[in-house]
């Protein structure tokens, strides 16, 4: 068992063509190209899912079609070969962000507040903004000729440690062809921003999210409601997210008496 | 696989198709069967750790098939469903849950190049993976219209993201002492003795190991963790309303992803499927000399690594029924005060080890980690992050030579 | 896939479509044999971002506006990521490479920012006034 799976993807290419030759060449399946096949599957469950969310009235329904949506994102980064780029949209995005949201959609899904209907005069708004601003996108994108021609290249043997060394700052990959930037910079700056960045939100957000001592009843607990506010879980949730990110800046737990 | 079929006359679109349904189907089989073995084990273990005998009708004296007799009788079940519950969420979740367990199999590696995709990110995605197996549990306490199914959920959710942040921290230090993330190449790069194993690199790598296992055991919700499934606390937590088949996917997926960290684990820190003795090696084998011997020594792999993943499970199951149960309060304390300043400061030492030592403490004692072994990689820097150039790999029909494929003939025993 | 024949008729008058556009063998052809181009990507980008600007026009619920920030966000990784690729190019054609993925990796993180502090601050609006409605955050109005 040589590599069970060894799909690379120039091998597709490379096995289809030949295999034709000496078999069924007359099946109308015969020159199947399973990476476009995949792009396809994900890239209809990516469209499907984000017209899903939109249409969906149900604000939890809303939160898992957005986290299919973003699932497939990620198989449609790991189709163009962006592998690592792929783990970390199901690390960090679906699996610290979106599980953030889905925490605040069971927080909040109190029952009159789970279908929130627009007002017809909104979806008009919605659909003439929404296709308006599709048509503006496509003819963009159609408009360079560069872009239209299929993609036959080589996907470089994906490998992290470029992306990781461009982030301290050397980069080791070669300049693409054509590349209008005469200096080859590391990206050794933004991600130190990004680094203090997230090590403020974290801060601010466990701040925002704490248990505050109250003279007055709040609002919400004069609702009557099926549930109490956790608000221990959510502080923890909303700390750990970018604590994650941020590569287990210490937090401290925030006021959870319950 | 694939080339192998091609090489029989099969069209390519079908020799695909039919070796990736080949890896899915043994991959799901790794769950299905483990599944079915743990539970057995469970209840022996437990049985006995609680003084008492546990099955011992169903099949014989030792109840061997008293996991198939709850299979059956869970199919047979009638597919309730609570009055509120949202159909389709209620529905979904068991599912979500069961394919973010399976997904993470892909990447893990049972022997050298038998893995379902040879990911160069390979650490990365199962751990990513990892953690959405939280968005079935927090459908199924939503879906179900039952506070205790909520709070369940999501004391669970909050427990296993918390847990992933010294969870990574755990596992970026073999990343760093391989050099990286590719699991193929982490076992290898731990051949030969027990000496290799990361393990016993340095002690620090060693503390970092138990604060993994600690880390996984509450990745995966098992006691002294398994708040959200405290059976005298809240019935049954997240899947108190679901019953039969629906719940029996709970089931594999928690024991599918007590096997897939407990495999982790085997494949960062205990040598993978290279054995506390080089059998392959001191035997005369090795890739090199043919092409059965090749298919020998990984199935000798496959059964090694299977076998340290089995004792990572009864390890967990072990710790399970020995320890109480902790609050959730004590959940985040333990995650947030205790392993996670524990994990940092320990990568740190690591880190430093590996500046310092690279070499070990003894020279001679153990390989430095991120040293080449001649003979054994192909080519300056061998395995590490590179899957094998286009040039090498079997160009379907026209190169059909299995004893080539993958650069076998490159390797020279040891 | 797209029916090319009809697009010069659905544009508004002055802006045309490329002469070239008829040279497009991607969608004429059986798009299962047919490998993908940047275009495609391109096209699931532009879907994504517009369900995301969509969705945040449409939705009452602030986790709804949430979820279409998004939405639009990914939408754009997307592009990135296909400007980024070298497989979804001809041989040798010139790509935004590395830079693409960091560009990429970027917007993840400060997504991830972004929506735990959204989150916090819609969590104390329904704290303070029992639901989620943005409507209803009109205290300050004149």
């Amino acid at each position: 068992m040589t590599g069970l799976l060894d799909m690379d993807i120039s091998s597709v290419t490379h096995v289809i063509v030949p295999a034709l030759a000496t078999s069924l060449p007359t099946l109308p399946m015969a020159g199947i190209n399973w990476h476009s096949v995949l792009f396809l599957l994900f890239a209809g469950l990516a469209c499907g899912f984000a017209v899903g969310v939109v249409a969906a009235d149900n604000v939890v329904r809303m939160a898992l079609y957005l986290v299919f949506s973003l699932g497939s994102t990620a198989g449609l980064f790991f189709l163009a070969g962006a592998e690592f780029l792929g783990a970390m949209q199901l690390m960090i995005y679906v699996g610290g962000t979106l599980v953030l949201l889905v925490f605040g959609v069971m927080l909040t899904a109190q029952a009159p507040f789970v279908s929130i209907k627009p007002s017809s005069s909104d979806r008009t708004l919605a659909a003439v903004a929404g296709a308006s601003l599709l048509a503006l996108l496509l003819t963009a994108a159609f408009s360079v000729d560069a872009w239209m021609v299929p993609g036959v290249g080589e996907v470089p043997a994906p490998s992290a440690t470029p992306l990781g060394m461009a982030l301290i700052g050397v980069r080791v990959d070669t300049p693409p062809n054509g590349s209008p930037n005469g200096g080859h910079v590391g990206y050794m700056l933004p991600f130190e921003i990004v680094s203090v960045h997230l090590l403020v939100v974290l801060v601010g957000a466990a701040y925002l999210a704490r248990a505050k001592r109250r003279r007055t009843p709040r609002a919400i607990d004069a609702v009557a409601s099926a549930m109490p506010v956790e608000s221990a879980v959510v502080a923890t949730a909303a700390v750990t997210v970018p604590g994650r990110t941020a590569g287990g800046a210490k937090s401290a737990l925030v006021g959870g008496g319950r | 696989m694939a080339e192998f079929l091609i090489g029989l006359g099969l069209p390519g679109w079908l020799a695909w198709s039919i070796a990736a349904l080949v890896a899915a189907v043994l991959l799901l089989n790794v769950i299905a069967g483990g599944a079915l073995v743990f539970i057995w084990a469970e209840r022996k273990i437990a049985a006995r750790i609680q003084d008492r005998l546990g099955p011992t009708r169903t099949g014989g004296r030792f109840g061997w098939l008293q996991s198939l007799a709850d299979g059956i009788k869970l199919l047979a079940k009638e597919d309730l469903m609570p009055e509120g519950a949202d159909g389709l969420l209620f529905r979904l979740a068991p599912y979500v849950s069961f394919c973010a367990s399976f997904c993470a199999f892909i990447a893990l590696p049972f022997a050298f190049d038998v893995v379902g995709q040879r990911l160069n990110v390979g650490v990365f995605f199962v751990v990513a993976v990892l953690g959405l197996e939280v968005f079935g549990v927090i459908l199924a306490g939503y879906a179900s219209a039952s506070k205790w199914s909520l709070f369940g959920a999501m004391r669970e959710a909050a427990q296993v993201v918390s847990y992933e942040v010294p969870l990574g921290m755990c596992v970026v230090v073999p990343v760093m002492l391989a050099g990286t993330m590719d699991l193929v190449t982490i076992a290898e790069k731990q051949a030969g003795w027990m000496s290799n194993w990361y393990l016993f690199h340095d002690p620090f790598t060693f503390v970092i190991f138990w604060i993994y296992v600690t880390c996984a055991v509450a990745s995966v919700n098992r006691a002294p963790f398994d708040l959200a499934e405290a059976e005298s606390e809240l019935v049954a937590g997240f899947h108190t309303e679901y019953s039969g088949l629906r719940w029996s996917f709970f089931f594999m997926a928690e024991y599918g992803s007590m096997f897939l960290v407990s495999a982790l684990a085997a494949v960062l820190f205990l040598g993978g499927w290279n054995g506390p003795v080089p059998i392959a090696q001191l035997v005369g084998l090795s890739e090199g000399t043919g092409d059965s011997a090749a298919y020998f020594v990984r199935l000798l792999g496959l059964a090694n690594l299977i076998g340290k993943a089995t004792f990572g499970v009864l390890l967990m199951m072990w710790i399970r029924w020995t320890l109480p149960r902790l609050r959730i309060d004590q959940v985040m304390t333990t995650c947030l005060k205790y392993c996670t300043p524990i994990a940092a400061v320990m990568f740190a030492g690591a880190m430093f080890w590996q500046l310092f030592l690279p070499g070990g403490l003894l020279p001679g004692w153990s390989r430095p980690a991120g040293e080449i072994r001649e003979g054994w990689l192909e080519g300056p820097g061998g395995l590490s992050a590179t899957p094998p150039p286009a040039a090498v790999r079997p160009a379907g029909v026209a190169a059909a030579d299995p004893s080539d494929s993958s650069g076998l003939a490159t390797r020279s025993p040891r | 896939m797209m029916n090319f024949s009809l697009a010069p008729s659905i544009l508004p008058p002055g802006l045309t479509m490329p002469a070239s556009v008829g040279m497009i063998p991607l969608f004429a052809a059986n798009p299962f044999t047919e490998p993908v181009g940047v275009i495609h990507y391109l096209i699931v980008g532009a879907v994504l971002f517009t369900a995301g600007i969509a969705c945040m026009t449409l939705k009452r619920n602030a986790l709804g506006i949430l979820m279409g920030i998004e939405l639009v966000l990914n939408g754009a990784n997307i592009n990135f990521v296909a400007f980024s690729s070298s497989y979804l190019r001809a041989e040798g054609a010139p790509t935004l490479g590395l830079d693409g993925q960091v560009v990429a990796l970027f917007v993840i993180l400060l997504a991830a920012a972004e929506a735990a502090v959204a989150l916090a601050i819609t969590l104390n609006f329904y704290n303070n006034h029992a639901t989620v409605d943005v409507d209803r955050a009109d205290d300050l109005k004149g």
